[in-house]
């Protein structure tokens, strides 16, 4: 864990790559609290919006306690806001299993899903209608898509089978298509 | 928030996933930042340096599980508050060592045994680290002391009295001599 002495552009950081092969891709890892100056805020937000106000506290304790404890290992640096997301939807999902409610009420599943990628900005017009969805297939589209879990997470965050989450999803799709056309 | 992160930082230093804590410390020469490990202070960055290469170096050199902890720097803060209101002449704060290394480390080590109030020369240190001609290297080991103040480069001057060089400035140099009742 320790580095002592190690400056960047060390050739300690370049070991991996074979001689005379080309592998740019050193991972450098910013320090933690620039993760939590940048992201603890909106995550915060996310967990109210999943568990509750009350509960959110804990939820924040659990996903950053995690992040934290699988950081110095993680090999890959680009997305990291979408990687405390992730693991913030887990937690939440973990937190609603334990209580066991249903787990995910749907309304904060597309909040959720729209942050990790960034990508289908959650104010866009897709997003617009995949709010419109009937819940479970709105929250099958926005797992599969925004947070790209398998149809094997979907089932257990929605607590169902995968056969019915494929079918979700199925038919979250298929509304869309109809919808965009 | 602020409660929630601190909470945070509090938890991960309990279960062992903190290992650089930081604070800001004020100081009468502008802001210090003080970091530490579960070790020791590893490192204080003077108020002249950039704050942030200074947590990027730490993050890449000792641990990027690096968090503004202010409770864990209690007593590094009350150790520096009193060392510049003139009233503590030993600073009894552990430290941690994990940024330097080899000849460097010998004269930093060197440079923590000068008693406050008295001062050395270049060749002084050098020869206390086992090498009394490698005066140059002891004088880059000197402006490579990662926990100035505390490690006492300061009281380290040219043989003859000419201050020499000092990371934070020659006025700070000056400065806490002076607080310390030399010149």
């Amino acid at each position: 864990m320790l580095q002592a002495d190690r400056k960047w552009g060390d050739a300690g950081d370049l070991t991996l790559s074979a001689p005379g092969a080309f592998n740019p891709r050193v991972t450098v890892l910013p320090p933690f609290q620039t993760l939590l100056d940048e992201h603890a805020a909106d995550v915060m937000g996310v967990l109210r919006g999943a568990v509750g106000r009350e509960d959110a506290e804990d939820c924040f304790q659990e996903t950053f306690l995690a992040a934290l404890r699988a950081y110095p290992k993680l090999d890959r640096a680009e997305n990291l806001r979408g990687w405390l997301f992730t693991i913030a939807h887990r937690k939440a999902i973990d937190h609603h299993r334990a209580n066991g409610r249903r787990p995910l009420p749907v309304a904060e599943v597309a909040e959720m899903a729209a942050a990790p990628t960034g990508e289908p900005e959650p104010g866009g017009e897709v997003w617009a209608l995949v709010r419109a969805l009937p819940p479970k297939q709105r929250a099958a589209v926005a797992l599969r898509y925004a947070c790209d879990l398998p149809h094997a997470e979907i089932a257990a965050a929605l607590g169902c089978t995968p056969e019915a989450a494929r079918r979700s999803l199925h038919e979250g799709m298929k509304r869309l298509r109809r919808e965009l056309a | 928030m602020k409660d929630a992160l601190h909470r945070l930082a509090e938890r991960a230093g309990a279960e062992g996933l903190l290992d650089v804590a930081y604070a800001d410390v004020d100081s009468p020469f502008g802001t210090l930042l003080v970091a530490a490990t579960p070790r020791g202070i590893v490192r204080l960055n003077l108020p002249n340096h950039d704050p942030d290469e200074t947590l990027e170096e730490l993050a890449a050199r000792v641990s990027p599980r690096l968090m503004e902890a202010p409770a864990r720097l209690e007593e590094a803060r009350r150790e520096l508050d009193l060392y510049f209101a003139g009233r503590l002449t030993e600073f009894g704060l552990p430290l941690d060592w994990s940024l330097t290394d080899g000849f460097r480390m010998r004269v930093q080590r060197a440079i923590a045994g000068i008693p406050y109030g008295q001062t050395r020369s270049y060749t002084d240190v050098a020869r206390s680290a086992g090498n009394e001609r490698a005066v140059r290297a002891a004088g880059t080991a000197c402006g490579s002391n990662p926990i100035p103040i505390v490690v006492p480069c300061h009281r380290v001057l040219r043989s003859g009295g000419a201050l020499g060089g000092y990371g934070g400035g020659l006025p700070m140099k000056e400065a806490l001599l002076e607080l310390e009742g030399v010149r």
